[in-house]
Protein backbone atom coordinates (compact mmCIF):
# COMPACT_ATOMS: atom_id res chain seq x y z
CA UNK A 1 0.00 0.00 0.00
CA UNK A 2 2.80 2.37 0.86
CA UNK A 3 4.28 1.72 -2.55
CA UNK A 4 1.17 3.15 -4.17
CA UNK A 5 1.26 6.31 -2.07
CA UNK A 6 4.70 7.14 -3.42
CA UNK A 7 5.21 9.01 -6.66
CA UNK A 8 4.65 6.77 -9.61
CA UNK A 9 7.99 6.10 -11.29
CA UNK A 10 6.94 6.91 -14.83
CA UNK A 11 5.53 10.39 -14.28
CA UNK A 12 7.33 13.56 -15.29
CA UNK A 13 7.09 16.45 -12.83
CA UNK A 14 6.38 18.93 -15.62
CA UNK A 15 3.43 16.81 -16.68
CA UNK A 16 2.00 16.79 -13.16
CA UNK A 17 2.25 20.57 -12.91
CA UNK A 18 0.66 21.00 -16.32
CA UNK A 19 -2.23 18.68 -15.49
CA UNK A 20 -2.97 20.41 -12.21
CA UNK A 21 -2.89 23.77 -13.92
CA UNK A 22 -5.39 22.62 -16.55
CA UNK A 23 -7.64 21.14 -13.88
CA UNK A 24 -7.68 24.36 -11.84
CA UNK A 25 -8.34 26.52 -14.89
CA UNK A 26 -11.28 24.45 -16.14
CA UNK A 27 -12.45 23.78 -12.58
CA UNK A 28 -13.07 27.49 -12.07
CA UNK A 29 -14.95 27.63 -15.37
CA UNK A 30 -17.10 24.64 -14.41
CA UNK A 31 -17.80 25.78 -10.85
CA UNK A 32 -18.51 29.43 -11.61
CA UNK A 33 -22.25 29.16 -12.41
CA UNK A 34 -22.71 26.93 -9.39
CA UNK A 35 -21.05 29.48 -7.11
CA UNK A 36 -23.21 32.11 -8.72
CA UNK A 37 -26.38 30.11 -8.04
CA UNK A 38 -25.47 29.68 -4.38
CA UNK A 39 -24.61 33.35 -3.93
CA UNK A 40 -27.77 34.54 -5.68
CA UNK A 41 -29.97 32.60 -3.29
CA UNK A 42 -28.62 34.69 -0.41
CA UNK A 43 -28.73 38.05 -2.15
CA UNK A 44 -31.24 40.68 -1.06
CA UNK A 45 -33.43 41.89 -3.92
CA UNK A 46 -31.46 45.11 -4.50
CA UNK A 47 -28.24 43.16 -5.00
CA UNK A 48 -29.82 40.84 -7.58
CA UNK A 49 -30.56 43.77 -9.86
CA UNK A 50 -27.46 45.83 -9.15
CA UNK A 51 -25.43 47.34 -11.98
CA UNK A 52 -22.65 46.52 -12.73
CA UNK A 53 -23.60 42.93 -11.82
CA UNK A 54 -21.71 41.30 -8.96
CA UNK A 55 -21.07 37.58 -8.47
CA UNK A 56 -20.45 37.42 -4.74
CA UNK A 57 -23.01 38.44 -2.20
CA UNK A 58 -22.28 41.50 -0.01
CA UNK A 59 -24.97 41.30 2.65
CA UNK A 60 -26.16 37.68 2.79
CA UNK A 61 -29.76 37.27 3.91
CA UNK A 62 -32.34 34.54 4.29
CA UNK A 63 -35.11 36.80 2.94
CA UNK A 64 -35.50 34.78 -0.24
CA UNK A 65 -36.07 31.57 1.69
CA UNK A 66 -38.46 33.33 4.06
CA UNK A 67 -40.47 34.66 1.12
CA UNK A 68 -40.52 31.19 -0.37
CA UNK A 69 -41.93 29.70 2.83
CA UNK A 70 -44.58 32.42 3.02
CA UNK A 71 -45.69 31.59 -0.53
CA UNK A 72 -45.61 27.87 0.23
CA UNK A 73 -47.95 28.35 3.19
CA UNK A 74 -50.52 29.96 0.93
CA UNK A 75 -50.81 26.98 -1.44
CA UNK A 76 -54.10 25.15 -1.02
CA UNK A 77 -52.51 21.71 -1.03
CA UNK A 78 -50.10 21.50 1.93
CA UNK A 79 -46.61 21.96 0.57
CA UNK A 80 -45.28 18.85 2.30
CA UNK A 81 -47.57 16.89 0.01
CA UNK A 82 -45.54 17.92 -3.07
CA UNK A 83 -42.36 17.05 -1.24
CA UNK A 84 -43.77 13.66 -0.22
CA UNK A 85 -44.77 12.87 -3.82
CA UNK A 86 -41.35 13.68 -5.20
CA UNK A 87 -39.51 11.78 -2.47
CA UNK A 88 -41.75 8.75 -3.04
CA UNK A 89 -41.21 8.84 -6.80
CA UNK A 90 -37.45 9.26 -6.41
CA UNK A 91 -36.98 6.49 -3.83
CA UNK A 92 -39.25 3.86 -5.40
CA UNK A 93 -38.16 4.66 -8.95
CA UNK A 94 -34.44 4.56 -8.20
CA UNK A 95 -34.63 1.40 -6.13
CA UNK A 96 -36.66 -0.50 -8.72
CA UNK A 97 -34.55 0.79 -11.59
CA UNK A 98 -31.28 -0.37 -10.05
CA UNK A 99 -32.60 -3.86 -9.17
CA UNK A 100 -34.51 -4.57 -12.38
CA UNK A 101 -31.92 -3.22 -14.79
CA UNK A 102 -28.96 -4.84 -13.03
CA UNK A 103 -30.71 -8.23 -12.98
CA UNK A 104 -31.19 -8.01 -16.72
CA UNK A 105 -27.68 -6.64 -17.20
CA UNK A 106 -26.15 -9.53 -15.24
CA UNK A 107 -27.45 -12.28 -17.52
CA UNK A 108 -26.81 -10.23 -20.67
CA UNK A 109 -23.22 -9.55 -19.65
CA UNK A 110 -22.18 -12.95 -18.39
CA UNK A 111 -24.19 -15.50 -20.37
CA UNK A 112 -24.93 -16.17 -23.99
CA UNK A 113 -28.43 -17.46 -24.66
CA UNK A 114 -30.76 -17.30 -27.67
CA UNK A 115 -31.89 -13.72 -28.18
CA UNK A 116 -29.52 -12.14 -25.66
CA UNK A 117 -27.42 -10.22 -28.18
CA UNK A 118 -30.37 -9.00 -30.20
CA UNK A 119 -32.09 -7.81 -27.05
CA UNK A 120 -29.06 -5.84 -25.92
CA UNK A 121 -28.73 -4.23 -29.34
CA UNK A 122 -32.38 -3.20 -29.13
CA UNK A 123 -31.78 -1.53 -25.77
CA UNK A 124 -28.83 0.49 -27.06
CA UNK A 125 -30.77 1.48 -30.16
CA UNK A 126 -33.79 2.56 -28.13
CA UNK A 127 -31.55 5.05 -26.33
CA UNK A 128 -31.33 7.04 -29.53
CA UNK A 129 -34.98 7.62 -30.24
CA UNK A 130 -36.11 11.13 -29.41
CA UNK A 131 -38.48 11.34 -26.48
CA UNK A 132 -40.70 14.10 -27.85
CA UNK A 133 -42.30 11.88 -30.45
CA UNK A 134 -42.86 8.90 -28.23
CA UNK A 135 -44.74 11.14 -25.79
CA UNK A 136 -48.09 10.48 -27.46
CA UNK A 137 -47.76 6.69 -27.89
CA UNK A 138 -46.48 6.64 -24.31
CA UNK A 139 -49.54 8.50 -23.14
CA UNK A 140 -51.77 6.00 -24.93
CA UNK A 141 -49.98 3.05 -23.33
CA UNK A 142 -50.25 4.57 -19.86
CA UNK A 143 -53.93 5.39 -20.29
CA UNK A 144 -54.64 1.88 -21.61
CA UNK A 145 -53.04 0.52 -18.45
CA UNK A 146 -55.22 2.82 -16.37
CA UNK A 147 -52.24 4.50 -14.75
CA UNK A 148 -53.11 8.07 -15.69
CA UNK A 149 -53.11 10.36 -12.70
CA UNK A 150 -51.19 7.91 -10.52
CA UNK A 151 -47.51 8.02 -9.63
CA UNK A 152 -47.04 4.66 -11.40
CA UNK A 153 -47.13 6.53 -14.69
CA UNK A 154 -43.73 7.99 -13.76
CA UNK A 155 -42.24 5.28 -11.59
CA UNK A 156 -42.80 2.12 -13.64
CA UNK A 157 -41.43 3.37 -17.01
CA UNK A 158 -38.42 4.69 -15.09
CA UNK A 159 -37.64 1.12 -13.99
CA UNK A 160 -36.84 0.14 -17.57
CA UNK A 161 -34.85 3.21 -18.70
CA UNK A 162 -32.39 1.82 -21.30
CA UNK A 163 -29.40 3.78 -19.98
CA UNK A 164 -29.38 1.91 -16.68
CA UNK A 165 -29.20 -1.52 -18.26
CA UNK A 166 -26.54 -0.35 -20.69
CA UNK A 167 -24.36 1.10 -17.93
CA UNK A 168 -24.68 -1.94 -15.66
CA UNK A 169 -23.99 -4.36 -18.50
CA UNK A 170 -20.82 -2.54 -19.52
CA UNK A 171 -19.47 -2.68 -15.97
CA UNK A 172 -20.49 -6.29 -15.35
CA UNK A 173 -18.49 -7.40 -18.37
CA UNK A 174 -15.42 -6.76 -16.24
CA UNK A 175 -16.42 -9.33 -13.61
CA UNK A 176 -14.24 -12.38 -14.23
CA UNK A 177 -16.14 -15.51 -15.22
CA UNK A 178 -13.81 -17.53 -12.95
CA UNK A 179 -15.33 -15.96 -9.84
CA UNK A 180 -18.86 -16.77 -10.99
CA UNK A 181 -17.90 -20.36 -11.76
CA UNK A 182 -16.15 -20.73 -8.42
CA UNK A 183 -19.35 -19.57 -6.68
CA UNK A 184 -21.34 -22.08 -8.73
CA UNK A 185 -19.08 -24.93 -7.69
CA UNK A 186 -19.59 -23.87 -4.11
CA UNK A 187 -23.29 -24.44 -4.70
CA UNK A 188 -24.50 -20.84 -4.97
CA UNK A 189 -27.73 -20.29 -6.88
CA UNK A 190 -27.87 -17.84 -9.77
CA UNK A 191 -29.69 -15.32 -7.54
CA UNK A 192 -27.09 -15.71 -4.80
CA UNK A 193 -24.27 -15.11 -7.29
CA UNK A 194 -26.01 -12.02 -8.59
CA UNK A 195 -26.83 -10.53 -5.20
CA UNK A 196 -23.77 -11.45 -3.13
CA UNK A 197 -20.96 -11.84 -5.66
CA UNK A 198 -21.56 -9.70 -8.73
CA UNK A 199 -23.43 -6.73 -7.25
CA UNK A 200 -20.82 -6.00 -4.52
CA UNK A 201 -18.12 -6.12 -7.20
CA UNK A 202 -19.81 -3.53 -9.41
CA UNK A 203 -20.67 -1.18 -6.56
CA UNK A 204 -19.13 1.83 -8.36
CA UNK A 205 -21.48 1.14 -11.27
CA UNK A 206 -24.72 1.08 -9.36
CA UNK A 207 -23.70 3.99 -7.17
CA UNK A 208 -23.19 5.93 -10.38
CA UNK A 209 -26.56 4.76 -11.65
CA UNK A 210 -28.07 5.87 -8.33
CA UNK A 211 -26.81 9.39 -8.97
CA UNK A 212 -28.28 9.48 -12.49
CA UNK A 213 -31.60 8.09 -11.39
CA UNK A 214 -32.07 10.34 -8.34
CA UNK A 215 -31.10 13.34 -10.41
CA UNK A 216 -33.63 12.51 -13.12
CA UNK A 217 -36.57 11.60 -10.91
CA UNK A 218 -36.02 14.42 -8.42
CA UNK A 219 -36.45 16.89 -11.26
CA UNK A 220 -39.42 15.09 -12.87
CA UNK A 221 -42.28 17.50 -13.48
CA UNK A 222 -44.60 14.75 -14.73
CA UNK A 223 -47.25 17.24 -15.78
CA UNK A 224 -48.16 15.02 -18.79
CA UNK A 225 -49.61 12.22 -16.74
CA UNK A 226 -50.70 13.75 -13.46
CA UNK A 227 -53.61 16.13 -13.13
CA UNK A 228 -54.71 16.01 -9.47
CA UNK A 229 -53.13 18.80 -7.49
CA UNK A 230 -52.42 16.53 -4.52
CA UNK A 231 -50.33 14.17 -6.70
CA UNK A 232 -48.19 16.85 -8.34
CA UNK A 233 -44.48 16.96 -7.78
CA UNK A 234 -42.15 19.42 -6.11
CA UNK A 235 -40.46 20.72 -9.29
CA UNK A 236 -43.90 21.40 -10.74
CA UNK A 237 -45.04 23.33 -7.67
CA UNK A 238 -41.81 25.31 -7.48
CA UNK A 239 -42.04 26.15 -11.17
CA UNK A 240 -45.48 27.66 -10.51
CA UNK A 241 -43.94 29.86 -7.83
CA UNK A 242 -41.14 31.12 -10.05
CA UNK A 243 -43.75 31.81 -12.72
CA UNK A 244 -44.44 35.08 -10.88
CA UNK A 245 -41.80 36.84 -13.00
CA UNK A 246 -39.31 39.54 -12.01
CA UNK A 247 -40.86 40.12 -8.60
CA UNK A 248 -40.07 36.51 -7.73
CA UNK A 249 -36.43 36.65 -8.92
CA UNK A 250 -35.10 36.28 -5.38
CA UNK A 251 -37.45 33.42 -4.59
CA UNK A 252 -36.46 31.83 -7.88
CA UNK A 253 -32.81 31.80 -6.83
CA UNK A 254 -33.77 30.15 -3.55
CA UNK A 255 -35.81 27.53 -5.42
CA UNK A 256 -32.89 26.71 -7.72
CA UNK A 257 -30.66 26.14 -4.71
CA UNK A 258 -33.21 23.95 -2.92
CA UNK A 259 -33.72 21.76 -5.98
CA UNK A 260 -29.96 21.25 -6.22
CA UNK A 261 -29.43 20.13 -2.63
CA UNK A 262 -30.79 16.58 -2.86
CA UNK A 263 -28.91 15.55 -6.04
CA UNK A 264 -25.70 17.05 -4.67
CA UNK A 265 -26.00 15.31 -1.29
CA UNK A 266 -26.72 12.00 -3.07
CA UNK A 267 -23.72 12.65 -5.23
CA UNK A 268 -21.36 13.31 -2.33
CA UNK A 269 -22.58 10.29 -0.35
CA UNK A 270 -22.29 7.84 -3.21
CA UNK A 271 -19.09 9.27 -4.63
CA UNK A 272 -17.28 8.97 -1.29
CA UNK A 273 -18.59 5.41 -1.13
CA UNK A 274 -17.20 4.57 -4.57
CA UNK A 275 -13.74 5.58 -3.49
CA UNK A 276 -14.07 3.76 -0.17
CA UNK A 277 -14.99 0.40 -1.69
CA UNK A 278 -12.28 0.50 -4.28
CA UNK A 279 -9.67 1.18 -1.60
CA UNK A 280 -10.80 -1.67 0.65
CA UNK A 281 -11.65 -4.54 -1.67
CA UNK A 282 -9.02 -6.50 -3.48
CA UNK A 283 -11.25 -8.89 -5.40
CA UNK A 284 -10.20 -8.90 -9.03
CA UNK A 285 -8.12 -11.31 -10.96
CA UNK B 1 -33.74 -34.68 -53.13
CA UNK B 2 -31.54 -36.45 -50.69
CA UNK B 3 -29.56 -33.28 -50.15
CA UNK B 4 -32.68 -31.26 -49.55
CA UNK B 5 -33.87 -33.76 -46.99
CA UNK B 6 -30.52 -33.66 -45.26
CA UNK B 7 -30.66 -29.87 -45.19
CA UNK B 8 -34.16 -29.92 -43.76
CA UNK B 9 -33.04 -32.34 -41.08
CA UNK B 10 -30.08 -30.18 -40.21
CA UNK B 11 -32.26 -27.08 -40.01
CA UNK B 12 -34.62 -28.96 -37.73
CA UNK B 13 -31.72 -30.04 -35.58
CA UNK B 14 -30.55 -26.40 -35.41
CA UNK B 15 -33.91 -25.21 -34.24
CA UNK B 16 -34.29 -27.96 -31.71
CA UNK B 17 -30.74 -27.23 -30.55
CA UNK B 18 -31.44 -23.59 -29.85
CA UNK B 19 -34.78 -24.58 -28.34
CA UNK B 20 -32.94 -26.89 -25.98
CA UNK B 21 -30.45 -24.18 -25.22
CA UNK B 22 -33.30 -21.77 -24.52
CA UNK B 23 -34.84 -24.31 -22.17
CA UNK B 24 -31.55 -24.65 -20.31
CA UNK B 25 -31.35 -20.89 -20.05
CA UNK B 26 -34.65 -20.64 -18.20
CA UNK B 27 -33.06 -18.91 -15.22
CA UNK B 28 -31.48 -16.31 -17.49
CA UNK B 29 -34.82 -15.49 -19.06
CA UNK B 30 -36.35 -15.16 -15.61
CA UNK B 31 -33.66 -12.65 -14.66
CA UNK B 32 -34.25 -10.66 -17.81
CA UNK B 33 -38.06 -10.93 -17.78
CA UNK B 34 -39.01 -8.00 -15.51
CA UNK B 35 -36.82 -5.63 -17.47
CA UNK B 36 -37.79 -7.06 -20.86
CA UNK B 37 -41.53 -6.74 -20.25
CA UNK B 38 -41.33 -3.13 -19.08
CA UNK B 39 -38.86 -2.22 -21.81
CA UNK B 40 -41.08 -3.61 -24.56
CA UNK B 41 -44.22 -1.95 -23.20
CA UNK B 42 -42.75 1.49 -22.47
CA UNK B 43 -39.98 1.80 -25.05
CA UNK B 44 -40.32 -0.59 -27.99
CA UNK B 45 -44.08 -0.19 -28.48
CA UNK B 46 -43.99 3.65 -28.47
CA UNK B 47 -40.97 3.75 -30.81
CA UNK B 48 -42.58 1.38 -33.31
CA UNK B 49 -45.85 3.31 -33.11
CA UNK B 50 -43.96 6.53 -33.85
CA UNK B 51 -42.20 5.04 -36.84
CA UNK B 52 -45.57 3.85 -38.12
CA UNK B 53 -47.04 7.33 -37.55
CA UNK B 54 -44.29 8.84 -39.69
CA UNK B 55 -46.06 7.35 -42.74
CA UNK B 56 -49.36 8.99 -41.86
CA UNK B 57 -51.01 12.36 -41.59
CA UNK B 58 -51.94 12.60 -37.92
CA UNK B 59 -53.17 15.70 -36.13
CA UNK B 60 -54.12 13.95 -32.87
CA UNK B 61 -57.82 14.84 -33.23
CA UNK B 62 -58.59 12.70 -36.28
CA UNK B 63 -57.39 9.12 -36.69
CA UNK B 64 -54.08 8.82 -38.62
CA UNK B 65 -54.40 8.73 -42.45
CA UNK B 66 -51.81 6.64 -44.32
CA UNK B 67 -49.91 8.78 -46.84
CA UNK B 68 -46.84 6.68 -47.62
CA UNK B 69 -43.56 8.51 -47.94
CA UNK B 70 -45.18 11.94 -48.36
CA UNK B 71 -43.84 13.26 -45.01
CA UNK B 72 -40.29 12.31 -45.91
CA UNK B 73 -40.59 13.80 -49.39
CA UNK B 74 -41.91 17.06 -47.97
CA UNK B 75 -39.18 17.17 -45.37
CA UNK B 76 -36.33 16.80 -47.82
CA UNK B 77 -37.69 18.66 -50.82
CA UNK B 78 -40.07 21.30 -49.50
CA UNK B 79 -38.95 22.24 -46.01
CA UNK B 80 -36.17 24.87 -46.08
CA UNK B 81 -36.17 25.24 -42.33
CA UNK B 82 -35.53 21.53 -41.92
CA UNK B 83 -32.42 21.81 -44.09
CA UNK B 84 -31.18 24.67 -41.88
CA UNK B 85 -31.97 22.58 -38.82
CA UNK B 86 -30.03 19.63 -40.18
CA UNK B 87 -27.06 21.85 -40.94
CA UNK B 88 -27.08 23.35 -37.44
CA UNK B 89 -27.51 19.98 -35.78
CA UNK B 90 -24.55 18.60 -37.69
CA UNK B 91 -22.40 21.58 -36.72
CA UNK B 92 -23.35 21.20 -33.06
CA UNK B 93 -22.97 17.42 -33.06
CA UNK B 94 -19.66 17.45 -34.94
CA UNK B 95 -18.13 19.94 -32.49
CA UNK B 96 -19.70 19.16 -29.13
CA UNK B 97 -19.91 15.38 -29.59
CA UNK B 98 -16.22 14.52 -30.05
CA UNK B 99 -14.92 17.45 -27.95
CA UNK B 100 -17.27 16.71 -25.06
CA UNK B 101 -16.43 13.01 -25.22
CA UNK B 102 -12.68 13.54 -25.25
CA UNK B 103 -12.87 16.23 -22.57
CA UNK B 104 -14.95 13.92 -20.37
CA UNK B 105 -12.33 11.22 -20.64
CA UNK B 106 -9.31 13.51 -20.26
CA UNK B 107 -10.71 15.21 -17.16
CA UNK B 108 -11.72 11.88 -15.62
CA UNK B 109 -8.22 10.59 -16.31
CA UNK B 110 -6.51 13.66 -14.83
CA UNK B 111 -8.74 13.63 -11.78
CA UNK B 112 -8.04 9.96 -11.19
CA UNK B 113 -4.41 10.82 -10.40
CA UNK B 114 -5.35 13.15 -7.55
CA UNK B 115 -5.19 12.11 -3.89
CA UNK B 116 -8.42 10.68 -2.52
CA UNK B 117 -10.31 13.61 -0.96
CA UNK B 118 -9.18 16.10 -3.54
CA UNK B 119 -10.42 13.67 -6.16
CA UNK B 120 -13.93 13.52 -4.69
CA UNK B 121 -14.02 17.31 -4.61
CA UNK B 122 -12.78 17.65 -8.20
CA UNK B 123 -15.36 15.15 -9.45
CA UNK B 124 -18.07 17.23 -7.79
CA UNK B 125 -16.82 20.47 -9.36
CA UNK B 126 -16.65 19.02 -12.86
CA UNK B 127 -19.97 17.23 -12.56
CA UNK B 128 -21.72 20.22 -10.99
CA UNK B 129 -23.14 21.70 -14.22
CA UNK B 130 -25.01 18.47 -14.93
CA UNK B 131 -26.23 17.86 -11.41
CA UNK B 132 -27.60 21.33 -10.88
CA UNK B 133 -30.45 20.97 -13.36
CA UNK B 134 -31.72 24.33 -14.53
CA UNK B 135 -28.62 26.24 -13.47
CA UNK B 136 -27.50 26.57 -17.07
CA UNK B 137 -30.07 29.33 -17.32
CA UNK B 138 -27.44 31.44 -15.58
CA UNK B 139 -25.71 31.63 -18.93
CA UNK B 140 -28.73 33.55 -20.16
CA UNK B 141 -27.97 36.22 -17.55
CA UNK B 142 -24.25 36.17 -18.29
CA UNK B 143 -24.70 36.54 -22.02
CA UNK B 144 -27.68 38.85 -21.65
CA UNK B 145 -27.81 41.25 -24.58
CA UNK B 146 -27.96 44.51 -22.58
CA UNK B 147 -25.24 46.22 -20.58
CA UNK B 148 -26.41 44.32 -17.47
CA UNK B 149 -25.16 40.99 -18.80
CA UNK B 150 -21.96 39.84 -17.07
CA UNK B 151 -19.99 39.27 -20.23
CA UNK B 152 -20.99 42.62 -21.70
CA UNK B 153 -20.33 44.45 -18.42
CA UNK B 154 -16.93 42.84 -18.14
CA UNK B 155 -15.87 43.50 -21.73
CA UNK B 156 -17.11 47.10 -21.55
CA UNK B 157 -15.20 47.71 -18.34
CA UNK B 158 -12.04 46.47 -20.05
CA UNK B 159 -12.84 48.69 -23.02
CA UNK B 160 -12.81 45.84 -25.54
CA UNK B 161 -16.30 46.74 -26.73
CA UNK B 162 -18.11 50.02 -26.25
CA UNK B 163 -21.66 48.92 -26.92
CA UNK B 164 -23.32 45.77 -25.55
CA UNK B 165 -23.26 42.76 -27.88
CA UNK B 166 -26.52 40.87 -28.35
CA UNK B 167 -24.94 37.47 -27.75
CA UNK B 168 -28.14 35.46 -27.83
CA UNK B 169 -30.07 37.19 -30.59
CA UNK B 170 -27.37 38.14 -33.10
CA UNK B 171 -26.86 35.22 -35.53
CA UNK B 172 -23.09 35.87 -35.66
CA UNK B 173 -22.61 35.04 -32.00
CA UNK B 174 -25.45 32.66 -31.22
CA UNK B 175 -23.84 29.45 -32.42
CA UNK B 176 -20.45 29.92 -30.69
CA UNK B 177 -22.10 30.92 -27.40
CA UNK B 178 -24.40 27.94 -27.61
CA UNK B 179 -21.54 25.56 -28.30
CA UNK B 180 -19.64 26.83 -25.25
CA UNK B 181 -22.69 26.29 -23.04
CA UNK B 182 -23.35 22.81 -24.44
CA UNK B 183 -19.72 21.81 -23.93
CA UNK B 184 -19.91 23.10 -20.38
CA UNK B 185 -22.97 20.93 -19.77
CA UNK B 186 -21.88 17.85 -21.68
CA UNK B 187 -19.37 16.54 -19.18
CA UNK B 188 -22.12 14.68 -17.32
CA UNK B 189 -23.03 11.06 -17.90
CA UNK B 190 -19.93 9.91 -19.75
CA UNK B 191 -17.59 11.65 -17.34
CA UNK B 192 -19.07 10.00 -14.26
CA UNK B 193 -18.98 6.53 -15.79
CA UNK B 194 -15.36 7.11 -16.82
CA UNK B 195 -14.49 8.10 -13.24
CA UNK B 196 -16.12 4.92 -11.94
CA UNK B 197 -14.43 2.85 -14.66
CA UNK B 198 -10.96 4.22 -13.93
CA UNK B 199 -11.43 3.35 -10.27
CA UNK B 200 -12.12 -0.23 -11.22
CA UNK B 201 -8.91 -0.90 -13.12
CA UNK B 202 -6.73 -3.37 -11.30
CA UNK B 203 -3.76 -1.58 -9.72
CA UNK B 204 -1.47 -4.58 -10.22
CA UNK B 205 -1.73 -4.08 -13.98
CA UNK B 206 -0.02 -0.72 -13.64
CA UNK B 207 2.70 -2.22 -11.49
CA UNK B 208 3.23 -4.92 -14.09
CA UNK B 209 3.43 -2.09 -16.60
CA UNK B 210 6.29 -0.37 -14.74
CA UNK B 211 8.19 -3.64 -14.71
CA UNK B 212 7.57 -4.20 -18.41
CA UNK B 213 9.08 -0.81 -19.16
CA UNK B 214 6.18 1.55 -19.75
CA UNK B 215 8.03 4.85 -19.86
CA UNK B 216 5.45 7.61 -19.53
CA UNK B 217 1.81 8.28 -18.81
CA UNK B 218 0.89 8.29 -22.49
CA UNK B 219 2.12 4.74 -23.05
CA UNK B 220 0.34 3.71 -19.88
CA UNK B 221 -2.85 5.33 -21.18
CA UNK B 222 -2.70 3.59 -24.56
CA UNK B 223 -1.57 0.14 -23.48
CA UNK B 224 -3.20 -0.32 -20.08
CA UNK B 225 -5.88 2.24 -19.27
CA UNK B 226 -7.74 2.49 -22.57
CA UNK B 227 -8.01 -1.25 -23.30
CA UNK B 228 -9.36 -1.76 -19.78
CA UNK B 229 -11.87 1.03 -20.23
CA UNK B 230 -13.41 -0.26 -23.46
CA UNK B 231 -16.90 -1.04 -22.11
CA UNK B 232 -17.15 2.42 -20.51
CA UNK B 233 -15.72 4.12 -23.60
CA UNK B 234 -18.46 2.49 -25.63
CA UNK B 235 -21.08 3.61 -23.14
CA UNK B 236 -19.71 7.16 -23.16
CA UNK B 237 -19.71 7.22 -26.95
CA UNK B 238 -23.37 6.26 -27.19
CA UNK B 239 -24.28 8.84 -24.57
CA UNK B 240 -22.26 11.49 -26.42
CA UNK B 241 -24.15 10.73 -29.64
CA UNK B 242 -27.57 10.90 -28.01
CA UNK B 243 -26.69 14.13 -26.24
CA UNK B 244 -25.05 15.94 -29.12
CA UNK B 245 -27.76 15.06 -31.66
CA UNK B 246 -30.52 15.69 -29.15
CA UNK B 247 -29.72 19.34 -28.45
CA UNK B 248 -32.97 21.27 -28.23
CA UNK B 249 -33.96 22.45 -24.77
CA UNK B 250 -30.81 24.52 -24.33
CA UNK B 251 -31.28 26.47 -27.54
CA UNK B 252 -34.88 27.21 -26.62
CA UNK B 253 -34.04 28.47 -23.14
CA UNK B 254 -31.05 30.52 -24.25
CA UNK B 255 -31.87 31.83 -27.70
CA UNK B 256 -35.66 31.65 -27.61
CA UNK B 257 -37.99 29.86 -29.95
CA UNK B 258 -37.80 30.30 -32.84
CA UNK B 259 -34.28 31.70 -32.71
CA UNK B 260 -33.32 34.71 -34.84
CA UNK B 261 -33.11 33.66 -38.52
CA UNK B 262 -33.28 30.06 -37.31
CA UNK B 263 -29.58 30.48 -36.57
CA UNK B 264 -29.57 27.79 -33.88
CA UNK B 265 -32.70 25.90 -34.98
CA UNK B 266 -31.93 22.19 -34.55
CA UNK B 267 -33.67 19.04 -35.70
CA UNK B 268 -35.06 18.59 -32.22
CA UNK B 269 -36.49 22.11 -32.02
CA UNK B 270 -37.97 21.57 -35.48
CA UNK B 271 -39.56 18.43 -34.14
CA UNK B 272 -40.91 20.26 -31.09
CA UNK B 273 -42.37 22.87 -33.41
CA UNK B 274 -44.38 20.31 -35.40
CA UNK B 275 -45.10 17.99 -32.48
CA UNK B 276 -46.25 20.33 -29.75
CA UNK B 277 -47.18 23.58 -31.52
CA UNK B 278 -48.58 22.64 -34.93
CA UNK B 279 -49.73 19.18 -33.82
CA UNK B 280 -48.66 17.51 -37.05
CA UNK B 281 -47.54 14.35 -35.31
CA UNK B 282 -46.98 12.36 -38.49
CA UNK B 283 -44.54 14.95 -39.76
CA UNK B 284 -42.85 15.19 -36.36
CA UNK B 285 -42.51 11.41 -36.28
CA UNK B 286 -40.83 11.49 -39.70
CA UNK B 287 -38.31 14.02 -38.36
CA UNK B 288 -37.64 11.78 -35.36
CA UNK B 289 -37.19 8.72 -37.56
CA UNK B 290 -34.62 10.49 -39.73
CA UNK B 291 -32.75 11.64 -36.62
CA UNK B 292 -32.93 8.10 -35.26
CA UNK B 293 -31.47 6.61 -38.44
CA UNK B 294 -28.64 9.17 -38.47
CA UNK B 295 -27.73 8.41 -34.87
CA UNK B 296 -27.69 4.67 -35.51
CA UNK B 297 -25.31 5.13 -38.45
CA UNK B 298 -23.10 7.38 -36.35
CA UNK B 299 -23.08 4.81 -33.56
CA UNK B 300 -22.00 2.05 -36.01
CA UNK B 301 -19.09 4.18 -37.23
CA UNK B 302 -17.90 5.00 -33.72
CA UNK B 303 -18.11 1.40 -32.54
CA UNK B 304 -15.93 0.37 -35.46
CA UNK B 305 -13.38 3.02 -34.43
CA UNK B 306 -13.39 2.02 -30.77
CA UNK B 307 -12.63 -1.57 -31.69
CA UNK B 308 -9.17 -0.44 -32.75
CA UNK B 309 -8.27 1.17 -29.43
CA UNK B 310 -5.19 -0.26 -27.75
CA UNK B 311 -4.03 -2.32 -30.73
Amino acid sequence: MRYLKRRKPNRSRAGDVGINFILIFFGIFMAFPLVYAICSAFKPLDEIFVYPPRVFVRHPTFDNFQDLFVIMKKSWVPFTRYLYNTVLITVVGTFGHIIISSMGAYVLAKYDFPGSRTFFKLVVTALMFNGYVTAIPNYLVISRLGWLDTIWAIVIPAFAAPMGLFLMKQFMEGVPMAIIEAAKIDGASEWKIYSSVVMPMVKPAWLTLLIFSVQGLWNAKASNFIFSEELKTLPYALQQIIGGGVARAGVGAAVTLIMMIVPIVTFILSESNVIETMASSGIKD
Amino acid sequence: MDLLLKYAKKKKADISYSWKKAKLSKTYYLFLAPYAVLFIVFYIVPVITSIFLSFTYYNILEPPKFIGFQNYINLILADDVFITAVKNTFIIAAITGPLGYIAAFVFAWFINELPRYLRAFAVLVFYAPTISGQVYLIWAIMFSGDAYGYVNAFLMKLGIINAPVRWLTDPTYMMPVLIVVILWMSLGTGFLSFVAGLQGIDKSMYEAGYVDGIKNRWQELWFITLPNMKPMLLFGAVMAITQSFGVGDVTVSLCGFPSTDYAVHTVVTHLMDYGSIRFEMGYAAAIATILFATMILCNKAIQAMLRRVGT
